[in-house]
């Protein structure tokens, strides 16, 4: 698993490269804080356009980053999520508090 | 009768979590599961495996084994997942959506949920001290 960080316009994009589990949850969580608070970034954006595998691991990972990021006014946003990673979006009810958009500027464009 | 079977014990470390549900898909692919089909085992088989290790060991050890044992009768598959750590207290507590133990830690408590939404059949054996068994059961008709 990859972990590549990129900001866009007040956005750190999180690109994950691989599998979704309880390993590699772990240094997702730590990479994204410590990119997000080095960047001065706003919100955080997970790309799941290279992911083919997420269990619940990832639910609360995303979770705690939507957590973390609304105490400092940031907001946590989805992109590029596959038929695999989409199930599991469904069933916990990520998608009610995570906004999900195709690409990375639909969620630019969000707001306008 | 079982058609065929397979057992795998490992320890209980994160860097399994993955060579556990890939050997799974693996032995299934005797089945010609679906893509998605598979990626649901798979899932299901990640979500036990991750549970054995983090709720049923909670510490590292050097005699931690987890098990999983692969059958298939016809077209159902049959996977139990066996740790002998901790056990669960209330297992229908812990069986619901958004219950876990470990809010800490950033668990969603969905473990179980998944599991059920993903396979046909979901038995959960556990005994305080003793340890956990999972049964999980699916219909692969490709
Ligand atoms: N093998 C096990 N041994 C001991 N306790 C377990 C075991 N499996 C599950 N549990 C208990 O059942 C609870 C619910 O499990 P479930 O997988 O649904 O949620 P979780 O693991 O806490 O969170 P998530 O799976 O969403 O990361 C756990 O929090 C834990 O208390
Ligand atoms: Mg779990």
């Amino acid at each position: 698993m990859d972990i590549k960080c990129t900001e866009r316009n007040g956005n750190l994009v999180v690109r994950i490269v691989g599998e979704i589990d309880h390993h590699s949850a772990d240094r997702i969580r730590h990479t994204a804080e410590r990119e997000f608070y080095n960047s001065g970034a706003k919100n955080m954006v997970f790309d799941f356009a290279h992911v083919a595998f997420m269990d619940s691991s990832g639910i609360g990972m995303i979770i705690g980053r939507y957590k973390e990021l609304k105490k400092v006014g940031g907001k946590v946003y989805a992109i590029n999520i596959g038929p695999e990673v989409n199930r599991i979006f469904d069933i916990s009810g990520l998608r009610k508090i995570i906004p999900c958009y195709a690409s990375l500027d639909e969620v630019a464009s969000e707001g306008r | 009768m079982f058609e065929n079977k397979m057992e795998l014990s490992f320890l209980a470390k994160s860097e399994n979590e993955a060579f556990a549900r890939v050997a799974v898909a693996a032995f299934m692919t005797q089945l010609n599961p679906t893509l998605a089909e598979a990626m649901e085992v798979k899932t299901a088989v990640s979500e036990a495996v991750t549970n054995a290790i983090i709720h049923g060991y909670e510490q590292m050890g050097p005699e931690n084994m987890v098990s999983v044992t692969c059958r298939l009768v016809g077209k159902e598959m049959f996977v139990e997942i066996a740790d002998h750590g901790r056990g669960i207290a209330d297992i229908d507590q812990a069986r619901e959506p958004l219950y876990t133990s470990k809010p800490e830690m950033e668990r969603s408590g969905m473990g179980f949920t998944v599991m059920e939404e993903f396979m046909d059949g979901l038995e959960v054996v556990s005994e305080l001290g003793r340890g956990t068994t999972i049964i999980l059961r699916k219909l692969i008709d490709g």
